[in-house]
């Protein structure tokens, strides 16, 4: 029994370039005790139908079309009076940043009474009783005492069952979950998607799960919707789509998920996006014919790392013994062989980012040392430091930040060269060119500015500009997480190759775990600033060492294995 | 919490120090003290004389020393122009311009912030529009420009208001005030006025801005999706959010009206230490003028640190206990 049907919704943004058709005549069902998934990239219009129907389109948003019928009555999401009734009390939304969905400023026993007292009438007494059961029944430990606690004092995870606790004031029949747990850990997140699955049972709600995971799609979902450029390209159950996917771009879309129980040699592409793939690499030209000027590295390995510490002092006192400290790394020791992709594992706070930072620099280590090659970093000569920040590189998490948005293109990548390199205009300019072919832009790209690529074309960008200083050494901190799958196999299959090419070494950071099991020799999984584990990655993958390693692996949201 | 306390407390004491240390040259650059103290007739001998008994021939940190001890007891020496204690002067007027200050800043306060949220919240109204071009000439014109024009049609056009002085005041023993009487409040419009308009459409403009950023902030829609009622998000949840910034610069703006009412107190000829400093300047009374920089630098100290403590109310995350 559907009661929250959609028909030919159409949702349109008027701008002064024309109107955007951000959803085009999109049509869908969802059940009570049912949880309907709606899927697709960025820009697929798969939010946008979850705020059409709280009636939360931003400006100018509007519904232009079809019609939404909930329990029998149809929504006019342009009544906002009408819509406030509904909002909040039948229909609820959990949002995907559980860090700033919280008023920062109340306790979530304050943000909760006040939820529920617009809903109910009850004391103020009453309604503390009813958020401490809230709280318990989210799997809040001690809710009399957290509840006077504010949102910073809860972790990711806690403040997205606070965000649940706080949806299910009302008791509502519907809950809309836009990517609830794409910023969590994936421990946590399979925590919040059974406690998804376990309301669902408990209070018989219908869900639509906005998402672009296809590993939470296929272990969480009943039935899926899939939308590509705001139209409904599929929809059925979600066995059915996983395994016999219909449509062209359905399949190849599945097809690019990284596999969790498998190593590819390449990516398979999204076939259905890439009528004009970018060529592989070519190499050549001056830059990566000369020879470096730091003195050759010889013996292996390139990097080794020995008994690493980093600490923070969180509390300032005038006596040591009331200073408090937090060890962000802890006797940390490896070592990265040349032409080694090394990968790097661990939930958010386990100190992988900290290793990164102190690699290239930007953190002193509090003790330990970091050799690379025969240098010491911390004993070298100004000039000498300066060639070696020239070997090692980084490429960042967020293509959106990371470039600056008032530089040309050709300016973001020639800046390092300028830095390191003794070149005239035009030998830099020509090099620029090279590098923009290599990462699959085209020469033509230089003249742009950030804003006109897409986030995976930006990515690209940033890669050129690592690559500008032709480094040995290159950290990949997350590098595809912020994108789409079609895009994130195509940026993996070009570091793959790069490395090949130019023999890079690379320390390949990410909490994803089929994307370092596609693109990593071996790997270190990290906790709480330590390292658990040290494997080669099939290894790991095949039979891990410690529990925790394990546990990690288990949680793994997985597509069902395929033929 | 406490080390960050002494922490302020710490740089709030170099920074008075620093402003000692200039209003202590002061002396040093107007002039010989001891030609301004004798006749043409003293001889250069009892020059010396005198020069030794002022301890003016000391080295000039020890005489910093004895300066800064006679400032920690509160004694800043006679006006030369009026041969009384500075001090004396001083807290006689304190109360006229604290009184300006806090009326002309709660004008500000109670009429720009309720704009502000105003502002924020309904950016393409008419209304918005109208507030915006009216903020941005009180923002643009210059104090005694404003204070002038109301001069001109409130006390001269309709004689509705007085234009200058206090009115009558009470005196307290320690304070006399102008809240007493009739003619007091009466005589508090204009200037408080002249004086707060300023702050007042800064404030306005400051909490505008604020708050349409923290209306698209994810707490804001997760609130709208809660279904709370729209008074609540934008009184309780934005506000709430947009008052760190808006009392670092209303402090900062209250410290100044203290300060520098200069103009609108010599516009209204009020009562107050602005006139008091005004007035020393043209007599280079240098023992006023030194004494009024180091209040001056005093009340800022003061205001800065009430902020930073007001913060820790307002702001959970800067709570120590946390995490």
């Amino acid at each position: 029994m559907s009661f929250l049907s959609i028909s030919n919704l159409t949702v349109e943004y008027p701008g002064p370039l024309g109107t955007f058709t951000a959803v085009k005549n999109a049509s869908l069902t969802v059940a009570r005790g049912e949880i309907l998934g709606i899927v697709g990239e960025s820009g697929a219009g798969k939010s946008t139908i979850g705020n059409a129907i709280m009636g939360l389109l931003d400006h100018p948003g509007r519904v232009s079309g079809g019609e939404i019928i909930f329990d029998g009555e149809r929504l006019n999401p342009a009544d906002d009076r009408a819509m406030r009734g509904l909002r909040g009390k039948r229909i609820s939304m959990i949002f995907q940043d559980p860090m700033t969905s919280l008023n920062p400023l109340f306790t979530v026993g304050e943000q909760l009474i006040e939820t529920i007292r617009t809903h109910k009438r009850l004391s103020a007494d009453e309604a503390r009783k009813n958020a401490i059961e809230l709280l318990a029944s989210v799997g809040i430990a001690s809710p009399e005492e957290r509840i006077d606690h504010y949102p910073h004092q809860f972790s990711g995870g806690m403040r997205q069952r606070v965000v649940i606790a706080l949806v299910l004031c009302s008791d509502p029949d519907l809950i809309i979950a836009d990517e609830p747990t794409t910023a969590l850990d994936v421990s946590v997140q399979a925590q919040i998607l059974d406690l998804i699955k376990s309301l669902v049972a408990t209070r018989n709600v219908g869900v639509i799960l906005v998402t672009h995971d296809m590993g939470v799609i296929a272990e969480t979902t009943d039935r899926v919707v899939m939308m590509y450029k705001g139209e409904v390209v599929e929809t059925g159950e979600t066995a059915q789509i996983i395994h016999a996917p219909k449509q062209a771009y359905t399949k190849s879309l599945i097809s690019a998920v990284p596999r969790g129980d498998r190593r590819l040699d390449r990516f398979p592409g999204v076939s259905f996006l890439e009528a004009d793939r970018p060529a592989e690499p070519k190499l050549g030209g001056w830059w990566f014919d000369n020879t470096n000027q730091m003195p050759a590295i010889t013996d292996e390995p390139l990097v080794t790392v020995r008994n690493l510490g980093l600490r923070f002092t969180t509390r300032h006192a005038l006596l040591p013994s009331y200073r408090r400290y937090f060890n962000a790394v802890k006797d940390v020791s490896f070592q990265i062989r040349r032409g080694e992709v090394l990968g790097l594992v661990g939930e958010s706070g386990s100190g992988k980012s900290s290793i990164a930072k102190l690699l290239t620099q930007i953190y002193k280590p509090s003790s330990g040392e970091i050799r690379f090659g025969e240098h010491r970093l911390g004993t070298l000569t100004a000039r000498e430091q300066k060639l070696l920040r020239s070997q090692i590189q980084m490429i960042f998490q967020d293509p959106y930040s990371s470039l600056n948005p008032r530089m040309s293109v050709e300016r973001i990548i020639a800046e390092p060269i300028r830095h390191h390199a003794n070149a005239s205009g035009a030998e830099i300019a020509k090099l620029v060119h090279e590098l923009l072919e290599i990462v699959g832009l085209g020469a033509a790209a230089a003249k742009k500015f950030p804003h006109e690529f897409s986030g995976g074309q930006r990515q690209r960008i940033a890669i050129a500009r690592a690559l500008a200083t032709r480094p040995r050494f290159l950290i990949c901190d997350e590098p595809t997480s912020a994108l789409d799958v079609s895009i994130q196999a195509q940026i993996l299959n070009l570091l793959k190759d790069l490395r090949d090419a130019l023999d890079l070494t690379v320390l390949f950071i990410s909490h994803d775990l089929p994307v370092v099991r596609q693109m990593c020799d071996r790997i270190i999984v990290m906790r709480d600033g330590q390292i658990v584990e040290t494997s080669q990655a099939e290894h790991f993958f095949e039979s891990p060492q410690t529990d925790y390693s394990r546990d990690l692996l288990r949680l793994m949201p997985r597509m069902p294995s395929r033929t | 919490m406490l080390f960050y306390l002494l922490r302020r407390l710490f740089q709030s004491a170099i920074v008075l120090a620093v402003v000692a240390f200039g209003s202590f040259m002061m002396f040093r650059f107007m002039g010989d003290p001891v030609a301004q103290l004798v006749s043409e007739e003293t001889t250069l001998a009892d020059r010396a004389l005198i020069r030794q008994s002022l301890g003016l021939d000391d080295p000039l940190i020890v005489q910093f020393g004895h300066f800064a001890a006679r400032v920690v007891q509160g004694e800043f020496g006679l006006s030369y122009q009026m041969g009384q204690p500075v001090m004396r002067l001083i807290a006689e007027r304190l109360p006229a311009t604290l009184e300006l200050s806090f009326v002309a800043f709660s004008l500000a306060l109670l009429i720009g912030i309720p704009l502000g949220v105003f502002a924020g919240l309904k950016p393409n109204s008419i209304i918005t529009r109208v507030i915006m071009i009216l903020s941005l000439a009180g923002i643009s014109m210059p104090t005694f420009f404003v204070g002038l024009l109301l001069m001109v049609y409130f006390g001269v056009e309709l004689a509705i208001l007085p234009t200058f002085g206090r009115g009558e005041t009470v005196d307290l023993g320690f304070w006399t005030t102008g809240f007493l009487t009739k003619s007091g409040w009466l005589s508090i419009i204009l200037p408080a006025v002249t004086l707060g308009l300023f702050q007042l459409t800064f404030i306005m403009r400051l909490v505008r801005a604020e708050m349409l950023e923290v209306m698209r902030a994810d707490f804001i829609r997760f609130a709208r999706a809660r279904g709370l009622p729209a008074r609540r998000i934008h009184f309780r949840h934005a506000l709430k959010n947009t008052l760190v910034p808006v009392m670092t610069i209303a402090g900062l703006q209250f410290g100044s009206i203290i300060a520098f009412g200069i103009i609108t107190e010599s516009v209204f000829q009020w009562p107050g230490i602005g006139l008091l400093f005004l007035q020393a300047i043209s007599a280079v009374d240098i023992p006023v003028v030194s004494t009024y920089l180091l209040l001056v630098a005093v009340i800022f100290v003061v205001v800065n640190l009430i902020v930073d403590m007001l913060y820790y109310m307002v702001d959970p995350r800067l709570r120590v206990g946390a995490k």
